[in-house]
């Protein structure tokens, strides 16, 4: 606790802990503005997080660079969807089926995809994600390339997601929760052997750790946490398609873990409020120095991203600070 | 079977196509050590700038042979810019910049192309058919694609496995260290390679422009494809990236071409036409998936 409360103190815990407050506030605070499309904002950003945060589990601590992780959006996505066009509209049932179906495909494409290294890996996960993305441009059934819309999951009595900031506290809570089972992760012996394996996978493996099973787990987990973040998604638009999977939300993924700092617990946090706020900010932000500039926004950012990879190692997490140790 | 033989030409042309994307890739890759997602970029910009100079130029031969240099030029000042920084650093910043590269270039192109998408007509001395067995047309200029794929493979098999450069660029692929002790300027290699890479992917786009259209994000699925060939393949092996070019390619078409009619032996023929092209994008994904297990470096790749 004592510790706890030092490193608050640090220019990195005053800031997370500012940002989290504005998280905490974030509907009374709109509410307050009258700023409502802000607050839809919020939700997302706080969905993507818990995404990045899953995400960072793997590519953070394990090294593994994951072209897919969009994959697990979809399914989860689409697990709702599909379940909610055919009558069965309740989360208890809905939400569980969305995971666990998350975790199954984890656990078959991490079986594949771990058998390989490096950029294989990386193209490897990209392909999976591909074709989860096909496969659902090919549901004819469920919308095609059109995409699906659904009724948010009934989760009667308890909360009603229809409301925009019921919505959204959940969501909060559970990206907490996601946060607290990666900070109790990344300390645990699964993560640290996770982390060793990074570093070095044949010390690890010759000091016995089956290494492979390790990341196997870690890849199932993280899959779980991706398809809830997908379940979430699928409940903030009430709609579901294709393009929620497409390799560039991967990609945008990665841009966020990466900017936000990797293997650092809220770094995805960071990442995924830069990369939004990036985007709110820049278009007008050219809108005002020539008028129809903010439309070409991305012109900025991808020179941006490029910048980062090659100058700002660390992410936003190292500009707060170095870290001890 | 003449619809069958008309399918695989298909399929070879695109698998050529697809050959000439995934030779540049697999050579940077390989040599470079280079992640380079905006590869497909360069396939746009191809596409684009060879637009422009048929336009100008008022001639479909002259703008393409134009727009050839220009694709070189760009490569090089991307390697000189961006890429050089890059290769000594780890793949995920690589993923990352490079991933910046395609949003800058789909928008670069949106701010001096505009939002709309292009299109390249088929030069007039190509517009018409040709029999290629009595009683059997195919279109001239995909007929055209498959012979200038044919001859650029040939060329390419000849500049790696014949002259000094392609010397040079094996042994990069194989210890890139050693070839930098032994005196080669690695950096005007790298440059080459680069813009190299950067005409096969320009040659590939504009030659796929009157067939499908010029438009923003062209080269951006068409590049996964390509990663998908190489990494079938093995990385840095050009004759790997030939063969499971040439496999994705039939695997493509014929499976567009054949899916329906099979599916519709059991599913509604709406259903299975609608179908068909998402499960023969998704065998060519099972392929890789295949491919990687049983040899997790691909089928020509080094084991390491």
């Amino acid at each position: 606790m004592k510790d706890m409360l030092a490193s608050m103190r640090t220019p990195r815990g005053l800031f997370t802990v500012a940002l989290l407050l504005v998280f905490a506030l974030l509907p009374l605070l709109t509410e307050a503005f009258g700023q409502r499309y802000l607050l839809s904002v919020g939700t997302r950003i706080v969905i993507w997080s818990i995404a990045a945060v899953s995400l960072n589990m793997i590519l953070g601590y394990g090294g593994l660079v994951s072209f897919g992780h969009a994959a697990f959006f979809g399914i989860g996505g689409y697990a709702v969807g599909i379940l909610s066009a055919n009558g069965l509209g309740s989360g208890w049932l809905q939400w569980p089926v969305a995971i666990l179906a998350s975790a199954a495909w984890a656990a078959v494409i991490g079986a594949l995809s771990l058998r390989t290294r490096g950029v294989y890996f990386l193209m490897i996960t990209l392909a999976f994600g591909q074709l989860v993305y096909y496969l659902g441009s090919g549901l004819e059934a469920y919308g095609g390339d059109d995409g699906l819309n659904i009724s948010r999951s009934r989760f009667a009595g308890l909360i009603d997601l229809r409301d925009k900031a019921s919505f959204y506290w959940l969501c909060l809570a559970l990206l907490c929760a996601t946060l607290w089972f990666c900070s109790r992760f990344a300390v645990s012996r699964f993560g640290l052997v996770l982390r060793g394996a990074k570093s070095n996978e044949l010390r690890m493996t010759a000091l016995g750790f089956p290494v492979f099973r390790y990341r196997l787990a870690a890849f199932v987990v993280s899959g779980a946490f991706g398809g809830l973040a997908g379940v979430l998604l699928a409940n903030e638009g009430a709609y579901v398609s294709p393009a929620m999977m497409s390799w560039v939300k991967s990609g945008d993924l990665i841009v966020i873990v990466v900017l936000g700092g990797i293997g650092v617990l809220f770094g995805p946090l960071y990442g995924t409020v830069a990369f939004f706020a990036l985007e709110e900010l820049l278009k007008p932000g050219l809108d005002l120095l020539h008028k129809g500039w903010g439309e070409y926004w991305q012109v900025v950012f991808g020179p941006m991203l490029v910048l980062i990879a090659l100058y700002a190692r660390g992410g936003i997490d190292s500009l707060l600070g170095r870290r001890d140790g | 079977m003449d619809y069958l033989l008309i399918q695989m030409l298909n399929g070879l042309q695109l698998g050529l196509l697809m050959f000439l994307l995934a030779a540049g890739l697999t050579l940077t890759f390989g040599i470079m050590d280079l992640v380079n997602l905006a590869h497909g970029s360069l396939y746009m910009m191809g596409a684009y700038i060879a637009w422009t100079l048929i336009a100008w130029t008022d001639s479909f031969v002259l703008g393409a042979l134009l727009a050839l240099p220009a694709t070189f030029a760009l490569g090089v000042v991307v390697e000189a810019v961006v890429m050089r920084r890059l290769y000594a650093r780890d793949h995920l910043d690589q993923v990352l910049a490079t991933f910046g590269l395609i949003l800058f270039f789909n928008e670069l192109v949106r701010m001096i192309w505009g939002p709309a998408g292009k299109s390249i007509a088929v030069p007039a001395f190509l517009s018409h058919t040709v029999e290629i067995l009595p009683g059997v047309p195919y279109p001239a200029y995909r007929f055209a694609l498959i012979v200038v794929g044919v001859i650029v493979a040939v060329l390419l098999a000849w500049l790696v496995a014949r002259t000094r450069l392609g010397m040079l660029i094996r042994a990069g692929a194989s210890n890139r260290r050693m070839i930098a002790a032994l005196g080669v300027n690695i950096e005007l290699l790298f440059s080459l390679v680069f813009g190299l890479g950067a005409v096969f992917a320009g040659l590939a786009g504009l030659m796929a422009a009157p067939i499908s259209s010029v438009k923003i994000g062209m080269g951006d699925d068409i590049l996964i494809l390509a990663f998908v060939i190489i990494v079938i393949g093995g990385i840095g092996s050009i004759k790997g990236a030939f063969v499971a070019a040439m496999i994705v390619g039939q695997i493509d078409i014929v499976g567009r071409a054949f899916l329906p009619d099979l599916l519709k032996t059991f599913m509604a023929p709406a259903a299975a036409s609608s179908a068909a092209p998402a499960i023969s994008q998704v065998l060519v994904y099972i392929l890789m998936a295949g491919v990687l297990v049983w040899r997790p470096t691909g089928l020509f790749g080094q084991r390491s």
